[in-house]
């Protein structure tokens, strides 16, 4: 077994097998896990909120989907991963709390994972698996060794994607 | 009108805040003891500026399993206020009130959660209105939300709401009563920065 790496909110880091990579009680943010199969190298950001040009103060790129993805790929790609070759894993964006959805305020879990869709997308990444909205909170690990991601929720039995 | 910058606070500012959260917590404690008929004890706030990673630090660390109570305000006041409980804690006081002796590690049925959110409701309406009282402001609070999940999961929710205008989170928070007698928690308010200078303007600084 190798170290787990840590990764807190609106943070990101890289990690290679057989190290994992953590992030511990996602709600509304969205973590998103880039990796390269055959390199066995892994980045995990835990986005925040969708869009940073909606914000003035966005010089933290890992808080948003569209910066935070951007970042997450120049460093798994200075870590050794192949641009061509990634991948993507993402879980997160619950609602935690029952709102009944007129408060824009409190829809921003969806809203985040529709954004880090959206960018994926664009940059023509395969969203291999994911787990995301919901109305539970998720801690997550990656495993680069095997490409799983293990999901860990209150009251339910750990599962992998 | 004095400008709150996050960074960088003075002492008279942050002693105004704290002072907010004494008076504020002292109501809702009130309010708490005498719906549960128990002697409830409160400490001295805490007024912090947190950045992201380390505020579920304060509720015992990001995977600690919490009941949070939450409500959105609005009025001349934006931002939410949490009611957050450890989940031991959240069973006993809804045994006090309902006159029970359910498992302290059972689920929660929805009578109880129901039970949980009027509690959360009295209470932090009794914080509210006293703060309402004290800046002469209007404050509407939204209806109770509950959750019973992850800290870190749970804190994503204020957090994001500070994430629009920077990487801390300034709160005002309250620890009360004591871990032995299972009725303790912590009051929670973050209002958003341009409340906070309402609320420091509407007292005169």
């Amino acid at each position: 077994m190798g170290n787990m790496v840590k990764v807190g909110m609106a943070d990101m880091n890289c990690c290679h097998a057989p190290d994992a990579i953590t992030t511990l009680g996602l709600g509304s943010c969205v973590g998103v896990v880039l990796y390269d199969s055959n390199k066995k190298i892994a980045g995990l950001v835990h986005v925040m909120l969708p869009d940073s040009k909606k914000i003035n103060n966005n010089e933290n790129k890992a808080k948003f989907a569209d910066t935070g993805i951007d970042e997450m790929i120049r460093q798994v790609v200075a870590a050794g991963a192949s641009r061509m070759s990634l991948k993507a894993k993402i879980a997160g964006g619950a609602q935690m709390f029952a709102f009944n959805c007129e408060n824009e305020m409190l829809r921003v879990g969806a809203r985040n994972v529709e954004a880090v869709k959206a960018k994926l997308f664009s940059l023509r990444i395969p969203i291999v698996a994911e787990d995301t909205g919901k109305s539970y909170g998720r801690t997550i690990e990656f495993y680069p060794e095997t490409d799983e991601l293990l999901i860990k929720a209150v009251g339910k039995a750990v599962y992998k994607i | 009108m004095a400008e709150l910058k996050l960074d960088s606070m003075d002492g008279v500012q942050y002693d105004v805040l704290r002072e907010i959260g004494n008076i504020g917590a002292g109501n809702a404690t009130t309010a708490l003891a005498s719906m549960l008929q128990v002697k409830v004890d409160m400490k001295v706030p805490k007024v912090a500026l947190l950045d992201f990673q380390a505020l579920p630090e304060i509720l015992g660390g990001a995977e600690n399993i919490i009941v949070g109570i939450l409500l959105t305000l609005s009025g001349s006041i934006d931002g939410m206020m949490m009611f957050v409980m450890e989940r031991d804690a959240a069973h006993s006081m809804v045994n006090m009130l309902m006159g029970q002796d359910v498992p302290l590690d059972a689920e929660f049925s929805e009578m109880e959660a129901s039970a949980l959110q009027e509690i959360g409701n009295i209470i932090t309406g009794a914080y509210l209105s006293s703060l309402s009282d004290l800046t002469k402001m209007y404050i509407n609070s939204s209806i109770p939300y509950i959750a019973i999940d992850m800290a870190g999961a749970i804190l994503s929710v204020p957090a994001i709401e500070f994430g629009k205008i920077g990487d801390k989170a300034l709160l005002i928070q309250t620890e009360f009563g004591e871990k032995a007698t299972q009725v303790n928690g912590f009051f929670i308010l973050i209002p958003t920065l341009k409340s906070y200078n309402s609320i420091l303007t509407s007292l005169g600084l």
